[in-house]
């Protein structure tokens, strides 16, 4: 190889693992596009009534999509996401109503056990090599199981004590999505600021090199489980007080609207490389292309069609430009 | 243009993120052996992969048989009889010989193989690579190295061939199956093949082909009949320049011992390794790739844990139970791992990043980083190594070898270790940082810290290295000082092994008369 004129070397400058501009730029195109469209084909999408319903329902899947963009920032994926959300529940719901506990105490049991959970995933996955799709996989069906068991298969009425959480306070805003908002800022913060989220990227771009350079990752990988887990269990939280019960049922299928949101924001499936703000980028997206689909009336089969097509072209715009910038040699 | 002319290269070049050919003119002839030389980074193999369809040039044509040939893959040049074997084996382990042989090509009928025929022919082939002892119904995976090769070498002699790429094709083979080898290249070459043969090994070059092309630099240096150069003639031009003898003209004291290995063992792939290696001290180990060398410094890391035998560490010395990077890292040991890509670099993150790897806490204060603290240090080392970027920011991907190995190295600059594993440090890097890096290991000697280098370049070790070891067949064979080696005699030693394993295989393996 040659020596390398340092006129030929201007690389593009930038923090590790992040994502560049030009994808804020364009997840901002694409969202507002979406905006504009929805306006243009239903004369009630651009209304206070869309917005607060947004507000309201995004907090859950944007505490888990943040959870899951750490998770595929390592090259891992969690799959009981949406059960360990379910299992969460149950156990708020048995807490409370079962053994007669009082809200607060109940909602940290419930985190606290999604938090095991997602620890148990992570530690599995570590201690025995095996891939957490695997792992997640057979935890998806034990924690739905566990809820489905701890409930009598039964959806558990709570009452209102969660409600404040949803309540809008102002312009539609709801506490529920505050704290959101504020998980977003603090995990962004963490994966760019802190030795923790440095060592996330460094093990999913290349967990060798950490490990020879003296890092154990396994400690890393499992608190990444954990973290998903917790925020699982704040998920839970969320949906109980906006539904006001606990239901066994919850959550099911929701791990691939998670993935596909952070997916569309370009982390990548392969690890190493992701940005919780463009997951946020990508909540939104989703989450704006079902209420738009809903305003217009497209019925569900092709509501489910239309969000797919957008999931598999958003990967391959992806594609394409980490091709033109990503690992070259 | 004479008659015989089989492929004509004009012009051809090739720039990825730098330039790594340039201006290539070159004819290759029926029924020659046309030996291509340069050094690590030189161009060899993308020179040769342009040919054989497997990257494009961007700049230049080529002309092959007569007609305009620019082939849009592997397969495409295959079809065209133009073959090559690469370094990397392409066999399929869990396959048979013979499933491997004919892989492209299955005998059978309506997807049904037919395993009577694809026998016949796997033992035809074979037979001509001298392949004979081996039933074809073996699974490759249970062969050993340098039979695996022979037989990616008879899979790419099976059907039309009338160009024929060998990449380093004695890398692993013993000096019997070298013979067996250079016999084939023989019996092609009076069939019309046209072989270009890539090589070091001057020796082995001078036997086999009738021209020789130096690449140096992505540049064709000569190209002329091989007797007219001799072996010190050919290096100068593969370097450009003369190698002296001894590097650093200061003298180092060499201390206590910081590193002593006893008895050390993994399976057979490394056998009972003992040596010390002293304060202010480069010990060099070189052996054949697939002795053992990067097997014996992985477990001395911690990286694979040993069967067998301890490893000191430390003033004095004392045992220490090294189980993981983790815990050689808390010990004082760095390793420089010589897949630089796979192991060792965060390719697509900053310099600054990879600098600091492993050693955060350096720039961080209760868990948060301090960026302006990591730019300046990363800065710092940008300095003193002289890597050459666009700054802390740039991603290392973009960088040369020879500057990516700089940034892993300085990693552990600013860590507190006293012996430093190096595998290959100058592997894939080219000859103005190779001197850098030699003047690296030299001052890290100085200062007093222990180094362990292993190198497949017998002159490197022999520039820098105060005793060399030698491993062959998982075995440190021999200790040579400097003054008191050459490099007949390292060579000697690093094949020593193999004879006495290879005779033992083949009576294990063939069943002879025991």
């Amino acid at each position: 190889m040659k020596i390398s004129s340092p006129g030929t070397a201007l690389g593009s400058k930038r923090s590790a693992g992040q994502l560049s501009l030009g994808t804020y730029l364009g997840l901002s195109a694409a969202l507002l596009g979406m905006v504009v469209l929805f306006s243009l084909l239903s004369s009630h999408f651009l209304s206070y009534a869309t917005f607060s319903t947004l507000a309201n329902q995004i907090p859950d899947l944007m505490v888990l999509a943040v959870g899951m963009t750490f998770v595929l920032i390592i090259g891992g994926i969690d799959l009981s996401v949406g059960s360990v959300l379910a299992l969460a529940g149950s156990v708020v719901s048995v807490a409370m109503l079962g053994w007669g506990w009082s809200v607060l105490p109940a909602a940290l049991l419930g985190m606290g056990c999604a938090a095991l959970v997602g620890s148990l995933t992570g530690s599995i996955t570590v201690a025995w090599r095996i891939p957490s799709f695997i792992v997640s996989l057979g935890v998806l069906e034990i924690a739905r199981g566990a809820a489905y068991q701890l409930t009598d298969s039964r959806t558990a009425y709570i009452g209102d004590a969660l409600a404040w959480l949803s309540e809008p306070f102002a312009m539609g805003v709801s506490p529920s999505f505050l704290i959101a908002l504020a998980v977003v800022v603090l995990a962004q913060l963490v994966l760019g600021r802190t030795v923790f989220g440095r060592y996330l990227i460094g093990i999913g771009t290349n967990e060798e090199a950490v490990r020879l350079a003296g890092v154990d990752p396994r400690p890393y990988r499992i608190l990444v489980f954990s973290l998903m887990g917790l925020l699982a269990g704040l998920a839970a939280l969320f949906q109980i007080s906006r539904l006001e019960a606990a239901d066994p049922n919850a959550g099911s299928g929701l791990e691939l609207q998670v993935i596909a949101a952070v997916v569309i924001g370009g982390t990548s499936l392969m690890g190493g490389r992701g940005s919780v703000v463009s997951t946020f980028f990508g909540v939104l997206i989703i989450s704006v292309l079902a209420a738009g689909l809903a305003q217009i009336g497209a019925s569900e089969p092709t509501k489910r069609i239309i969000t797919g097509a957008v999931i598999v072209i958003a990967v391959i715009l992806d594609t394409y430009r980490s091709r033109r910038t990503g690992r070259r040699n | 243009m004479s008659v015989d002319v089989l492929l004509t290269i004009s012009g051809v070049g090739k720039t990825y993120a730098q330039q790594v050919l340039d201006g290539i003119d070159l004819t290759l002839r029926h029924g020659e052996v046309l030996a291509l030389t340069g050094e690590n980074g030189a161009g060899k193999s993308t020179l040769s992969k342009i040919i054989a369809g497997l990257e494009s040039a961007s700049a230049g044509s080529m002309e092959f048989r007569g007609q305009p040939y620019q082939p849009a893959s592997r397969a495409a040049a295959e079809r065209l009889g133009v073959r090559m074997v690469m370094q990397e084996l392409n066999l399929l382990p869990t396959l048979s010989v013979a499933e491997n042989l004919f892989l492209h090509h299955l005998p059978g009928r309506f997807g049904w193989i037919d395993r009577q025929r694809l026998r016949e022919q796997a033992r035809e082939a074979m037979v001509r690579m001298g392949l004979d002892a081996i039933d074809p119904d073996t699974l490759v995976a249970d062969l050993g190295i340098g039979h695996q090769q022979m037989v990616e070498i008879a899979r790419n002699l099976i059907g039309d061939c009338h160009l024929l790429i060998l990449d380093e094709p004695t890398a692993m083979l013993t000096e019997r199956e070298v013979e067996l080898l250079f016999a084939q290249v023989e019996l092609l070459r009076q069939r019309g093949v046209a072989i270009v043969y890539i090589s070091h090994r001057l020796e082995e070059l001078k036997r086999v082909a009738q021209r020789i092309a130096v690449l140096r630099d992505g540049r064709l240096v000569c190209v002329d009949p091989i007797q007219r150069y001799s072996s010190e003639e050919l290096v100068r031009l593969m370097v450009g320049r003369e190698l002296g003898e001894h590097l650093d003209a200061q003298e180092r004291r060499i201390g206590e011992p910081l590193l002593r290995v006893s008895g050390l063992g993994r399976s057979d792939k490394v056998i009972d390794v003992s040596f010390e290696v002293c304060a202010g001290e480069i010990f060099g180990l070189c052996g054949l790739v697939g002795a053992g060398r990067t097997e014996l410094l992985r477990l001395i890391y911690g990286a694979d844990t040993a069967d067998q035998g301890t490893v000191e560490l430390g003033q004095p010395l004392r045992v220490c139970r090294i189980d993981s990077p983790m815990a050689a890292v808390r010990q004082g040991l760095a390793l420089i791992s010589e897949d630089r890509k796979g192991e060792g670099l965060l390719l697509s993150e900053s310099i600054s990043a990879n600098l600091v790897l492993g050693n955060l806490e350096a720039v961080s204060r209760a868990g948060v980083l301090d960026r302006a603290a990591e730019q300046a240090l990363a800065e710092r080392r940008i300095d003193a190594l002289r890597i050459r970027s666009a700054g802390p920011g740039q991603s290392v991907g973009e960088l040369s070898g020879g500057n990516q190995q700089k940034v892993v190295i300085g990693r552990w600059l600013e860590r507190d270790c006293t012996v430093l594993l190096f595998d290959e440090p100058t592997r894939g890097i080219d000859v103005g940082a190779k001197l850098d890096i030699y003047a690296l290991l030299a001052e890290l000697a100085s200062q007093g810290k222990a180094l362990l280098v292993v190198s497949s370049d017998l002159r490197e070790l022999m520039l820098i290295c105060d005793r060399i070891g030698v491993i062959s067949a998982g075995r440190l064979v021999d200790t040579f000082e400097r003054g008191g080696w050459s490099q007949g005699e390292l060579l000697d030693a690093a094949f020593s092994g193999y004879q006495k394993r290879e005779a033992l295989l083949s009576d294990a393996a063939f069943g002879s008369l025991q």
